[in-house]
């Protein structure tokens, strides 16, 4: 188990390695920098400029430094967020992000599995093409659409929720709903037909025969095998979302991390795509080798080896 | 109410599908004694684990029960709750299935899936539930229990599964066990090994057998008593002798002559029953299996047969055996 962990985790190095190389490549290789903008910066101020931040030595020299100060910790200065280190954005952002894309995810769970669970066992009655009619609804509808539905009715319709900012629990309701919707209904979907699938197995037999009661034989021995695909899909799912929505934190006005991915390609603040990305990537491959571990613990099955 | 452990009379039973009405039980009645194995055998979709099923109450979902009686240990199947039938599963009547490989639960140790059944029927304490886990696998010949009941099943073979299985079935002493083809996902080694134990527990424990098999080399060597279904009905019961030696039923005659023999000569081809299985949900108004009966005769195509009794034990629905009878009755 040690061992696993061991490997997986230096595997998890040269995957985020991978993963900046290739960006900082990419990235240098879009046209365009950080300092053009409409308004013309004379010839002699974009040389200062790029001079400052290194931009004008060769290529692989850039990639060198800036991979040597990364090892060190050092994610560099934003280029166009005046005065701001890349970390200093990062370590900022991130908590609000986390907050609601943490509360999204587990709201998510908590409706999206027990909903999965309802329209199996009723599957092909009504409560069965209610839920899986909303969920496709879910999965088929774009978030601004559900953001701006919902600011339009529970803000300014019914005036029950404010609409900007996060300073109150209640501002915190609609975007952690807008947010959840399309994982609660991919999570209802894919609970229903694992479900399904488990209640059709001859264990499932087996249990009735022993004389075990339904919800006895429903928690025991369907939930616990009905469960691994939403493990499996719960990792990346939780490493997409507490990293933030760039429409949600739009819409809402909300200081996360979400609009600095967005916002720093289209800015091309070189440091700060590439802070964001190696995050996302580092904490994407450390929620996988999570959901490995627990899906050990759930499937005595799986070994890891 | 009557002497036997089971019995059933005239069972009917439908699966209503998106299709139509499968009638997959057209009046079916056995009855079982206390301690006797009685073998049902067809071929598949001849009713054969629908029967049994019903009798503990799992039949599957579009599948109901439209008439007759089912009589189980003094108690009336058809009128019994949900909550009363799961009082009897697994304490009264228990079964075995026939793949070992899926029927237990892949995440759970054989410990805690035995276990399970005890807590539910009887009052025991936690140490003496362990103690019989332990027991019941020394039963069923499983080596080194104490280590196996912290096992997974896919730590276990086939034949270790099923052996598992039948120690759960037993677990609480069922007046009745059901075997539904237990020996068919094993290999024949292993197979023979499983009936033996079997056997050996009938006798040990005193209790009836439902054996259900399309292997008729499973019920010579097992079954006091053959009911053979073929469509929904059973077309002859008797004892495995009369069955055997003395088949009456034109489909009974053609399984016999389909066992391959010790005594045949080299290259001699086996005798196949040739034709289809009847099509339940269009189920043909005489015989079942007219269509594929070399005997078949005008009367069979238009009317059922009636039962020709041959002993107390032995009877069988067939025309063929009333032609004396309807011949002699025509001279009159």
């Amino acid at each position: 188990m040690v061992k696993y962990i061991l490997k997986r985790l230096g595997m998890a190095v040269v995957t985020v390695w991978l993963v900046a190389t290739l960006t900082f490549f990419l990235m240098n290789m879009v046209p365009g920098g950080p300092f053009l903008s409409e308004k013309a910066v004379s010839p002699k101020a974009l040389k200062a400029l790029e001079a400052k931040y290194g931009l004008d030595k060769p290529l692989f020299e850039q990639y060198l430094t800036y991979m040597g100060d990364a090892v060190h910790g050092d994610f560099g200065d934003s280029l166009k967020q005046r005065g701001r280190t890349v970390s200093g954005i990062i370590t900022s952002k991130f908590p609000v992000s986390a907050r609601l894309g943490g509360m999204a995810v587990l709201v998510a769970f908590c409706i999206g599995v027990p909903l999965g669970c309802i329209s199996a066992l009723n599957r092909g009655k009504i409560g069965d093409n209610i839920i899986i009619v909303i969920a496709t609804c879910g999965i088929a509808v774009p978030s601004f659409v559900i953001c701006t539905m919902l600011m339009y009715v529970f803000g300014v319709r019914l005036g029950w929720l404010p609409t900007l900012g996060l300073s109150t629990w209640k501002h915190y309701i609609m975007p952690v709903l807008a947010l959840a919707f399309y994982p609660t209904a991919y999570i209802t979907r894919l609970m229903r037909s694992s479900m399904l699938d488990v209640l059709g197995q001859d264990y499932m037999r087996t249990a009735k025969a022993k004389g075990l009661n339904q919800m006895v034989s429903l928690f025991k021995h369907a939930l616990r095998n009905a469960i691994l695909p939403i493990v499996t899909y719960m990792g990346p799912l939780l490493a997409y979302t507490v990293t933030g929505s760039f429409i949600v934190e739009k819409i809402f006005t909300i200081p996360g991390l979400g609009s600095e991915f967005i916002g720093s390609i289209t800015n091309r603040d070189y440091t700060v795509i590439m802070g964001t990305t190696i995050f996302l990537a580092t904490l994407m491959v450390f929620m996988n080798v999570v959901v490995d571990i627990v899906y050990k613990l759930v499937d005595p099955r799986i070994k890891l080896k | 109410m009557s002497e036997y452990l089971v019995n059933i009379e005239h069972e009917r039973l439908s699966f209503f599908t998106p299709a139509g009405e499968v009638k997959a039980l057209n009046d079916v009645s056995l009855h079982v004694s206390e301690g006797e194995v009685l073998g049902i055998v067809g071929e598949s979709g001849s009713g054969k684990s629908v029967t049994a099923y019903s009798l503990m109450g799992l039949t599957a979902h579009p599948g109901k029960l439209l008439g007759g009686t089912l009589d189980f240990n003094g108690h009336r199947i058809n009128d019994m709750s949900e909550k009363e039938m799961q009082k009897l599963r697994g304490n009264e009547v228990a079964i075995i299935f026939q793949d070992p490989m899926t029927s237990l639960n892949p995440v759970y140790t054989i410990g805690n899936q035995i276990r399970e059944v005890l807590k539910l029927h009887t009052d025991k304490t936690k140490s003496e539930i362990q103690a019989r886990a332990i027991e019941l696998l020394e039963l069923v010949g499983i080596n080194e229990p104490e280590k196996r009941l912290k096992q997974y099943p896919h730590e276990l073979s086939g034949g270790m599964r099923q052996r598992v299985m039948i120690a759960i079935a037993l677990a609480c002493e069922p007046k009745l066990l059901i075997a539904d083809e237990p020996t068919t996902a094993l290999d024949v080694t292993i197979q023979a090994q499983i009936l033996e134990l079997m056997m050996e527990l009938k006798d040990k424990l005193g209790m009836a057998i439902l054996m259900i098999t399309h292997d008729l080399g499973v019920v010579a060597s097992m079954c006091d008593h053959i009911a053979v279904m073929y469509a929904g009905n059973i077309v002859e019961y008797g004892t495995t002798d009369d069955i055997f030696y003395a088949p009456k039923h034109e489909y009974t005659k053609g399984l016999i002559r389909s066992i391959p023999r010790m005594d045949s000569k080299e290259h001699e081809r086996l005798v196949p029953i040739e034709g289809t299985p009847v099509d339940l949900l269009n189920p043909p108004k005489g015989c079942p299996f007219a269509s594929r009966c070399d005997s078949c005769m005008q009367i069979c195509l238009r009317e059922k047969a009636p039962v020709t009794f041959f002993s107390d034990v032995h009877y069988t629905s067939c025309w063929m055996n009333q032609k004396a009878e309807l011949e002699g009755g025509s001279k009159k």
